[in-house]
C-alpha cells in the first residue's frame, strides 16, 4: 500500500483530480442545438418592428405575466395585479412601464435584456443561443413564443401612469 | 510606506477585519419565529423522527458482515462528533471528494458488505440525520487540502455560471439578491448548515442534493444526478463558503 502522505502519491492524486475536473468542465459546455426564431432587428435600445404580423392582445398578455408556467414575471416584479398576493422584490414595479418605454424598447427588454445589461437577472424570453444545461423539455425553445411576446408588449404598453 | 506607520496600518486592518460583522446568515437566522421554535424543540422538530430511526439503524447488524455501525464506531456521540461538519471530504482511493451520504454508503458496501442505500430513501436520510445531529452547534470546517482545490474551483464556477432556460446563476440569487422576495419565497444565502433538512413544502426530510436539484429545476436547467461529481463539488463549495458557521441539522426550512 502506498503511503497516503508521500509526495509522489499526493502529486498523482492532484493530477487525477485535475483531469477529472477538466472532463466535467468540458461536459458542461453550452448546449449547441437550437430552434429557428423569427428574425428581428435591434435599433438602438429597441426592436421597433413587431415579431408577428397580427397585433398582440393585451388581455392575453396580462394573463401570461401572471402565469407561473409562462411569464412568471411576478417572481421578481411587483405590479398592478391585486389578485396576486405573492409578488417579487427583485425588480422594479411594472406600473407605468408603458409611459417609461416605447413598444420597441419593451420588446427588446423582453426578447433579451442582457443586450442592455449583461449582468441582469431578468431572463431573456425570446432567445435560445448561448444558454447552458437547459433541461431537456425546454432545450431549443424560447421561454415565450413570438405571439406571446407581442401579447405581453401590448399589455405593458397599456400600463400608463 | 514609512516604517513606523506600517505596523500601525497592519494593526488597524486587523482590528477592522475583526470588527467587520459576519454578513453571513443561515436559513435559521432568517427564518420566522414559528420555524425557529419548531427547529429548536426536539419534540416539535419532525426531523428528529429520522434521527431516532437513524439511532436504531446505527445499532442494527447489517449485511453479509453482520456488523452494525456501532460495532466499529461505538458511541456516535463521541465518534461522529464534528464529522458531518467536515464533509464532503477527499477520498484518496477514488481521488475525489465524497459527501456524507456517499461515505456512509461506502461503509455499507465495504465494511458491512451490504447494498448501498438509495438516495432519499428513509434509511439513508435517517442514518445521515443521526450522524449530522452529532455536529449540532459545531463550526463547518471542510478540508482546505491541495487535492480538493480543483473541486472547490469547479464548485465555485458552477455556482457562478448562468444556467437553464431562465439563465440565472446560483450566485445571482444567493449572493446578490438574498433577503428579497422571489414571489412568496424569501431568498436565503443558501448555506448548507442544516442538512438533511425537514422542508415544510416537502413534508419530509431531504438531502442537500435534493435541495440543489430543486433550485436547478426551478431554473429549467438539467439537474445533476444525485451524487454526481459536479453536485458534490457544488456541495463542497457551499460548505467552504459557510466555513465557521455552526451546523444545525436536522434543520426546519419553509
Ligand atoms: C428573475 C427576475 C425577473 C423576472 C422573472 C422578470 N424580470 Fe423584468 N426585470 C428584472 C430586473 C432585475 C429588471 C431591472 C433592469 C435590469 O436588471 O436590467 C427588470 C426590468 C424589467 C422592465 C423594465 C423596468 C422598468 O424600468 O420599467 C420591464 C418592462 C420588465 N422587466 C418586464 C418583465 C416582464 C413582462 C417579465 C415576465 C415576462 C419579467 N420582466 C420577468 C428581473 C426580472
Ligand atoms: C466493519 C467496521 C465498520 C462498520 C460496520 C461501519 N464502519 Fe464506518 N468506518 C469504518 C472505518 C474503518 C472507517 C475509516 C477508515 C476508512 O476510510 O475506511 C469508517 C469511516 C466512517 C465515516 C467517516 C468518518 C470520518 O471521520 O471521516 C463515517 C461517517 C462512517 N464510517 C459511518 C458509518 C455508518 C453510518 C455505518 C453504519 C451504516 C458504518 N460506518 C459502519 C468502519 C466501519
Ligand atoms: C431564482 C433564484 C434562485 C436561484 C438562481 C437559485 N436558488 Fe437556491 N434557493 C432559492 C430560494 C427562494 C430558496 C429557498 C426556498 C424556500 O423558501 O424553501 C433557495 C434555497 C437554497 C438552498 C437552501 C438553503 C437553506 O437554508 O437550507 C440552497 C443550499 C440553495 N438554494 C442552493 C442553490 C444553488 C447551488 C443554486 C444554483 C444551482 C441555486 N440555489 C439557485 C432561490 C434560488
Amino acid at each position: 500500500m502506498r503511503k497516503p502522505g508521500s509526495r509522489r502519491s499526493r502529486q498523482r492524486r492532484l493530477g487525477d483530480a485535475l483531469a477529472a475536473v477538466l472532463a466535467l468542465l468540458a461536459s458542461a459546455a453550452a448546449d449547441a442545438q437550437c430552434e429557428e426564431l423569427r428574425p428581428f432587428k435591434i435599433v438602438g435600445d429597441a426592436i421597433p418592428a413587431a415579431l408577428t404580423e397580427t397585433a398582440g392582445d393585451a388581455t392575453r398578455g396580462r394573463a401570461i405575466i401572471l402565469d407561473r408556467r409562462l411569464g412568471a414575471c411576478l417572481l421578481c416584479h411587483t405590479g398592478p395585479f391585486p389578485e396576486e398576493k405573492f409578488q417579487g422584490t427583485l425588480a422594479p414595479d411594472l406600473t407605468g412601464a408603458g409611459s417609461r418605454w416605447s413598444e420597441g424598447e419593451l420588446r427588446l427588454r423582453l426578447v433579451d435584456p442582457t443586450r442592455l445589461n449583461p449582468q441582469t437577472t431578468m431572463p431573456a424570453y425570446y432567445r435560445v443561443e448561448g444558454l447552458t444545461r437547459v433541461a431537456q423539455a425546454w432545450r431549443g425553445k424560447p421561454v415565450l413564443t413570438a405571439e406571446q411576446i407581442e401579447d405581453v408588449v401590448a399589455f405593458l404598453s397599456s400600463l400608463r401612469d | 510606506m514609512n516604517f513606523l506607520l506600517r505596523p500601525l496600518v497592519a494593526l488597524a486592518t486587523t482590528i477592522a477585519l475583526a470588527a467587520a460583522p459576519d454578513e453571513r446568515r443561515s436559513g435559521y437566522d432568517i427564518a420566522g419565529p414559528e420555524i425557529r421554535a419548531m427547529q429548536d424543540d426536539d419534540t416539535a422538530n419532525p426531523g428528529n423522527l429520522w434521527v431516532l430511526q437513524g439511532e436504531t439503524l446505527w445499532g442494527k447488524p447489517t449485511g453479509a458482515a453482520d456488523r452494525s455501525c456501532a460495532d466499529c464506531h461505538g458511541d456516535a456521540q463521541m465518534t461522529m462528533k464534528g464529522v458531518a461538519a467536515r464533509y464532503p471530504a477527499f477520498d484518496a482511493v477514488l481521488a475525489r471528494p465524497l459527501d456524507l451520504e456517499q461515505r456512509i454508503n461506502q461503509c455499507r458496501t465495504e465494511h458491512q458488505k451490504a447494498e448501498p442505500l438509495a438516495w432519499e430513501s428513509e434509511d439513508l436520510l435517517a442514518v445521515t440525520a443521526f450522524v449530522a445531529r452529532q455536529s449540532r452547534g459545531l463550526p463547518i470546517t471542510v478540508s482546505a487540502s491541495l487535492e480538493l482545490r480543483p473541486f472547490l474551483a469547479l464548485g465555485k464556477q458552477l455556482f457562478e455560471q448562468r444556467e437553464g432556460q431562465l439563465n440565472l446563476s446560483c450566485s445571482q440569487c444567493h449572493d446578490d439578491n438574498w433577503g428579497k422576495q422571489l414571489a412568496g419565497n424569501l431568498i436565503p444565502q443558501g448555506h448548507p448548515t442544516g442538512y438533511p433538512i425537514y422542508r415544510l413544502q416537502w413534508q419530509s426530510l431531504g438531502s442537500l442534493q435534493r435541495r440543489l436539484r430543486n433550485c436547478m429545476t426551478g431554473l429549467r436547467a438539467e439537474p445533476f444526478e444525485y451524487g454526481a461529481p459536479q453536485a458534490i463539488a457544488l456541495e463542497f463549495y457551499l460548505m467552504e463558503r459557510a466555513r465557521g458557521m455552526p451546523m444545525d441539522a436536522p434543520a426546519v426550512r419553509p
